[in-house]
């Protein structure tokens, strides 16, 4: 047997036997799979340091306690994340809602608030004696509001940070959807609600699915957000071990078991997507979606639509900018720092490039090749996005220093922590718009005398358009707020928007870190517009 | 294709421009510093001097852990000259990498300020307090040391962060003032009184001026910003145990050069620098520390460190943090 043909078993083997995927799509798969498996091997290497210890920790009964409410916060988020974000994607990509695009800007914006200013800010709004509570003070004799601290503000945060993932990988689903099978249902008779519930909803399983899971993923990552409301979660104790520890293996040990948590949720999605196929066999899917003519319900429309964002992002912002106003009225010196705010586009705008491209090949072999491989790439991919970042930075320090100096503390080493961090996002929002072409149209390319690159690129990459954005956008907003992997991996010097907020936070200057963070929300909030205004529908 | 083929050649246009590090220091004029003390606290340190001597200096700011973990990741190949940290823990913690500082250096200091071994010199100081809300408590309140705490009296009124690294520090003070035994009755007659539990000190301190809790366990200099920032109207001031013990600790921030470094000229002129007199006073009148060199006076509202009732410890006898986590676990204080 030659070396070639060893080669093409091994590859139907792991992707499932059917056909071989080309060079194109295996090769730069594997490479991106190398790349996420980096900070496993890590916190391996690390774990088995630390001896016995690890299991001792795990044993504690308090873990025990920590995982049972970091399950309990990860199921809330996501639902109301799910209820919050269903109305939102559907009302911004099929309806004829007044300021349709500016509603899309607006209600992914709120991705871009770094949890620990969030956290900050709640407890400002409507913690004991907060701003709530002395502006009902005198009007309603309001000496005392429910303590905003524990599962309450956790949840409520977490759910207005992340429900735009939702938002997102919905609408690009809904963008996607072969209007004709939602035509012959009303056409067999089905009303508008019926058909909602019987074809469309089913359809958006895939991206409900997905942004879930990054709901889910990104709840179980957070620190900045729990820790200031005082809810114990799973990535508070690893932050215990490595922040007042100093104990990288204890961390790595307990990073390890978040892994397997990570994972399980991931199967739970899988599990949900099922074997069913979502594309539609005719090449009508370019076809832009009958719009929803809402008569007088814009006016309920309008008002949900309000209240999401003036929860989720005005009042976040006009708590910032009391800060500002106050800070400038004691005197505080008020810098605008445009380097950072042009390092943090810049960086976020790279970043979300490179990890829409290392999507791709991953995301064309789970669609069209779906076997072991894709599904252990995309499991890891997943893995990156749970961990928390402190875990991530610190393998690619082991990595860097140890192996690649010339690269260490470089703008390509810390594109590569983002991508691993991030992959998963790009690869939900590409992978469910690819799921919705049919493979058929590519083979039609092919016939036609096309290499199945040419094919994939000429005819799905365009049709996957919208996914390719929204993945993009995700990406590109996560990376404007990213702090840990950024302070340590980023080239000496360079500052960003994220690092800014930090510095003068950790330090209690409210003032000065209030600035930048609505810096950061205006600096994110125009690229997305730019994308959402070239988009078709 | 075209929309793939964009998004490589900006890719491949940005991998290779990259490359911004310094390479580790064979020119020599420049540093490389690594500071767990953030960019708003000593930037403009940072830049006098690097106006004041010339030499280029890069900066890589994060926490004093997270730099701590990445330099022993790092090991030989750190590109770091300099390590300035918040605290002895994460100086101890990398001082196997570390290369003694000069005598000329260290006697500017006092002794127990410094690391026995002479790896690193103290540079500024805080002192651990209890902050107080003033609309319901004045001093007199309030008792002479932190045993006082434990009394049912203090039940649901007191904020504490026992994650925090100048807190454990406190602690690894009572067990050596108090010893193991009653350290953790302490502990667990704090835990009775179900303090509230904060990531930091920063919300602590704000925690008590909103009423939220009536007593605090902090770091001194917190008080000092947010009076800067909201005016004397803000409603909290520090309270330093005037029986004194382990409440009434100072903690240092320090510098250390790593043997790593070919670059020990330029270091030790930046350890000199930070322990001269105009960089003490910029601690002074800047973030509100206490300064560490000979002669110099304490910022205005800020109690005189003779004043305080400083127990006679060295930063030595601070050192063992993981027998300190350990009581704190044992205790269900931390997972």
């Amino acid at each position: 047997m030659s070396l070639t043909s060893i080669k093409t078993v091994g590859l139907r083997l792991l992707t499932g036997g059917r056909n071989t995927p080309p060079v194109v799509i295996w090769a730069p798969a594997v490479l991106v799979g190398a790349a996420l498996l980096l900070p496993l091997v890590y916190l391996v290497v690390r774990t088995l340091d630390s001896g016995g210890d690890v299991w001792d920790l795990l044993y504690r009964q308090r873990v025990a306690a920590i995982l049972g409410r970091t399950i309990l916060l990860i199921i809330s988020v996501t639902a109301a994340s799910v209820v919050l974000a269903l109305p939102l994607a559907w009302l911004t990509a099929r309806t004829d809602i007044p300021f349709r695009r500016g509603w899309i800007v607006l209600s992914a914006l709120p991705l871009v608030i770094p949890s620990y200013v969030a956290g900050f800010i709640v407890i400002a709004a409507l913690g004991p004696r907060g701003m709530l509570q002395q502006a009902l003070e005198s009007p309603f004799n309001i000496d005392r509001l429910p303590d905003i601290h524990g599962f309450a503000g956790a949840m409520l945060t977490l759910t207005f940070l992340s429900f735009p993932y939702v938002v997102l990988t919905v609408r690009a689903a809904l963008l996607r959807i072969d209007p004709s099978l939602e035509e012959s249902s009303r056409g067999l008779g089905m009303g508008s609600w019926a058909t909602f519930f019987s074809v469309t909803l089913p359809l958006l399983r895939p991206g409900i699915a997905a942004g879930g899971l990054l709901v889910a993923l990104y709840t179980l990552s957070d620190f900045g957000a729990v820790s200031l409301l005082h809810y114990e979660t799973f990535t508070w104790a690893i932050f215990v071990q490595y922040e007042a520890a100093l104990d990288r293996t204890l961390g790595a040990g307990l990073s390890l078991a978040l892994v397997v948590l990570a994972l399980a949720i991931v199967g739970l999605e899988v599990f949900s997507r099922g074997r069913a196929r979502y594309y539609s066999s005719s090449t009508s899917a370019s076809r832009p979606p009958t719009i929803v003519r809402l008569g007088t319900w814009r006016w309920p429309a309008l008002a949900f639509c309000t209240a999401v964002v003036a929860v989720s992002l005005a009042a976040p912002m006009s708590v910032l900018g009391y800060w500002v106003a106050r800070g400038i009225s004691a005197g505080e010196p008020v810098n605008v720092v445009w380097e950072a705010v042009g390092n943090s586009v810049y960086i976020a705008a790279l970043a979300a490039t490179a990890a829409v491209v290392a999507a791709l090949p991953v995301a064309a072999l789970s669609v069209r090749y779906h076997g072991a491989l894709s599904g252990l790439l995309e499991r890891l991919s997943y893995v990156g996005f749970a961990l928390p970042g402190i875990a991530i930075a610190l393998a690619l320090v082991f990595f860097g220093a140890r192996y690649a100096p010339p690269l260490y503390q470089t703008t390509g080493l810390l594109l590569l922590a983002y991508v691993v961090l991030f992959l998963s996002p790009a690869l939900g929002a590409v992978r469910t718009s690819l799921l919705q072409i049919s493979p058929r149209i590519e083979e039609a390319a092919r016939s036609l005398g096309n290499s199945p690159l040419r094919a994939f690129s000429s005819v799905t990459l365009p049709v996957a358009r919208p996914g390719l954005l929204a993945g993009w956008a995700l990406v590109f907003l996560l990376v404007m707020k990213e702090l840990p992997a950024t302070l340590i991996l980023s080239p000496i010097g360079f500052n960003t928007l994220a690092t800014s907020i930090w510095s003068a936070a950790s330090e209690a200057f409210f003032a000065r870190a209030a600035l930048p963070a609505l810096l950061l929300i205006a600096a994110s909030a125009i690229p997305l517009a730019f994308l959402m205004l070239r988009e078709r529908r | 294709m075209g929309l793939l083929a964009i998004m490589l050649a900006v890719l491949l246009a940005a991998c290779g421009g990259s490359g911004g590090s310094a390479g580790p220091g064979d020119d020599p004029g420049s540093l490389t510093v690594y500071s767990g003390r953030s960019d708003t606290l000593v930037g403009p340190l940072l830049q006098g001097f690097e106006d004041a001597t010339g030499i280029d200096v890069s900066v890589k700011y994060a926490g004093t852990p997270q730099l701590a973990a990445t330099i022993l990741e790092e090991g030989g190949n750190t590109p770091a000259d300099v390590f300035f940290a918040q605290d002895p823990g994460g100086l101890s913690a990398v001082s196997d990498l570390m290369t003694p500082l000069p005598d000329s250096v260290l006697s500017k200091v006092p002794q127990w300020a410094s690391s026995p071994s002479g790896d690193w010199a103290g540079v500024s100081g805080r002192a651990r307090t209890v902050v107080y809300n003033t609309d319901r408590l004045t001093p007199s309140d309030l008792p002479a040391d932190l045993t006082g705490f434990t009394n049912p009296k203090w039940k649901g009124r007191i904020g504490w962060a026992p994650a925090n690294a100048s807190f454990q520090t406190m602690v690894t003070a009572m067990r050596v003032m108090w010893g193991e035994d009653e350290t953790l009755r302490w502990l667990e007659g704090i835990q009775a009184n179900e303090p509230k539990v904060y990531p930091k000190n920063t919300p602590i301190v704000a925690a008590a001026a909103a009423g939220e809790i009536d007593v605090g366990l902090v770091n001194h200099y917190y008080l000092h910003r947010f009076l800067a920032e909201q005016g004397e109207s803000f409603a909290a001031r520090n309270y330093h145990p005037t029986a004194g013990g382990p409440g009434a600790i100072v903690m240092v921030s320090g510098v250390g050069i790593l043997s790593a470094s070919n670059n020990r000229a330029n270091a030790n002129r930046f350890v000199e620098f930070l322990l001269s007199e105009s960089s003490q006073q910029y601690f002074v009148d800047e973030t509100f520390e206490y300064p560490l060199a000979a002669g110099i006076p304490v910022a205005h509202g800020v109690t005189p460190l003779f004043e305080v009732n400083t127990p006679d410890l060295s930063s030595a006898d601070l050192a063992d943090l993981e027998g300190t986590q350990k009581l704190l676990r044992s205790a269900g204080v931390i997972p």
